[in-house]
């Protein structure tokens, strides 16, 4: 048993296994439109802006910013305790490329909507979760 | 253009089982099952109506029988109709549909296509019971551990220990206070008038009164939801009896019209992938409401809106046009707008909040009892002619206006 909290892990399909284990190098990957180049999660096959099936697999930036969030006060796993925030991040790439998550390495009472953030991933077994901490730097 | 022909359909019976925090007596207590709950709930809505059990020729309802989450739904479309043998010409049950009273709209145009001159409409919950002493933590899949593995959406916001709806909607009600300045103190309205409201529900649960001090001491669930915020599990069936039109002067109670109905869902059907996280799937079944009428908000003498948690009743307020996109805030602010003396009475059964989770139904029941008078103590004054009862919070949605 390690030190890491519970996790309820997703199941690991050809569809969503560059999203779940891109982490492995260290890259947030995402379906990607080969044509028009919209950014489309969740996975999917076909792109929903312009309808072209040339879908490719490409690694974003990681960079974001905390689109809302809210903070966990409720035990809902054993061994995953709260508090702890939860947001929803937006990435650089387009605005509407989103996706549920947790912020790390920030005290709960700092996190706020707006912030820069950045990708940084937890492993469990050949998932890595991304999470989001503070951008450092630029 | 097309004609709107939900405005052939009418709520010409209502029914409610006993309602309860912990009324399943167990497995070795068949009684109260959610089977039995339902057939009360179901009796007693066909009776209203006026109706023997062989009139019923259709039964809808939401979301089906599932196993899981624990409670959420034990009887569908089959175990009822086999209880009661009934004789369908039309049924439907399942969860994909516009929220909870979905099953109802879906009922309205059937009756008006006329598949069937009766339909039967129900909800049964028993979640109180199934998730027992362990509370929430029941609901959250893979509480267990080990082996489970999250697919479908659920992938997106279980790893990351956010499995409640609380949590989703929490962050909603988060970006809607830092866009528009929403307070807690403006929220706690819809809490303290359903706790108000309740003391006048003798079915209701919580009855005792509750102050802003109390909702502000509680403890917080998920930011900036507190305990208050959340609604509360039960176990209960409510059942509706739709027909059609026509059949209304030889039923015994006073028809309730559906005017209108509110369907649509436009945005992506997401929790988190929703375009306006400060508005939900209800923005577009509102709207679509107000498109199929004459009639306009300013008409509406009351409003039962759904408050699984309380930011989603704010929310319908807003779609449905009864204060503009943002105004939800100072729309509430104090609670006398929506008291039961109130321009615009909110949840006169105390919601879900107080009065227990019937999860949508609840809110068509006290709609249809208020219309005909029949809310006794909690009744509305000077003889409310048109109604709103919503359901759905996140990308479910389905509301219904209805008059006198």
């Amino acid at each position: 048993m390690t030190g890491k909290p519970f996790r309820v892990l997703p199941c690991i399909t050809p569809e969503n296994r560059h999203f779940w284990t891109g982490g492995a190098d260290g890259e947030l990957r995402f379906m990607r439109c080969g044509d028009c180049r919209y950014w489309i999660h969740p996975p999917a096959p076909i792109c929903p802006e312009c309808l072209s099936k040339e879908i490719e697999i490409e690694a974003a930036s990681g960079r974001g910013v905390i689109h809302t969030y809210t903070i966990n006060r409720k035990e809902w796993y054993p061994n995953l305790h709260p508090p702890y925030p939860i947001a929803i991040v937006s990435l650089d790439e387009q605005e509407d490329l989103r996706l549920t998550t947790n912020i790390v390495d920030c005290a709960v009472d700092e996190v706020e909507i707006g912030m820069p953030v950045e990708v940084v991933f937890e492993e469990y077994d050949e998932v890595y979760l991304p999470m989001f901490r503070p951008r450092r730097g630029s | 253009m097309a004609e709107h022909l939900e405005k052939r359909a009418i709520v010409s019976g209502i029914g409610q089982s006993e309602v309860g925090r912990r009324i399943y007596g167990g497995d070795d207590r068949w009684e109260r099952m959610p089977l039995d709950l339902t057939i009360d709930a179901a009796l007693a809505a066909i009776a209203d109506a006026g109706l023997d059990r062989r009139d019923i020729g259709g039964i809808c309802t939401y979301p089906g029988n599932m196993d899981t989450p624990p409670g959420f739904s034990a009887v569908g479309v089959t175990e009822l109709q086999d209880a009661l043998r009934l004789e369908l010409d039309w049924f439907a049950g399942g969860l994909e549909s516009p929220g909870q009273l979905g099953s109802v709209i879906g009922a309205c145009l059937a009756v008006a296509a006329g598949l069937a001159d009766h339909i039967l409409c129900f909800r049964t919950v028993w979640e109180a019971s199934a998730q027992g002493d362990k509370g929430r933590e029941a609901v959250t899949m893979g509480g267990g551990g080990g082996s489970f593995k999250a697919r479908t959406f659920l992938q997106w916001s279980l790893p990351f220990g956010a499995p409640s709806a609380a949590n989703w909607i929490g962050m909603m009600a988060m970006r809607h206070f830092h866009e528009f300045g929403t307070t807690r103190e403006q929220l706690a309205q819809i809490a303290l008038n359903a706790r108000k409201n309740a003391a006048l529900n003798a079915k209701a649960v919580y009855r005792e009164p509750m102050t802003m001090e109390d909702y502000l001491g509680v403890r917080m669930i998920s930011d900036p939801l507190c305990l208050y915020d959340c609604d509360v599990p039960v176990d209960g069936s409510t059942a509706v009896v739709i027909s059609r039109a026509d059949h209304a002067p030889d039923m015994p109670n006073p028809a309730v019209h559906v005017e209108a109905v509110g369907s649509a869902l436009h945005g992506r059907p997401s929790w988190d992938q929703w375009d306006d996280l400060t508005t939900m799937a209800c923005r577009d079944a509102g709207a679509m409401l107000w498109e199929r009428t004459d009639l306009t908000p300013a008409d509406v003498d009351l409003a039962e809106l759904y408050d699984g948690f309380s930011f989603i009743t704010l929310a319908w307020l807003e779609a449905l046009g009864f204060c503009g996109h943002g105004e939800g805030g100072p729309f509430i602010e104090g609670g006398s707008r929506i008291a039961l003396d109130g321009e615009l009475p909110l949840n006169t059964h105390g919601g879900q909040l107080s009065a227990g989770r019937l999860h949508g139904y609840g809110f068509l029941h006290e709609a249809v009892l208020q219309l005909r008078g029949q809310a006794g103590e909690r009744q509305v004054a000077g003889g409310p002619e048109v109604g709103v009862a919503a359901a759905g919070g996140g990308p479910l949605a389905g509301c219904l206006l209805l008059t006198r």
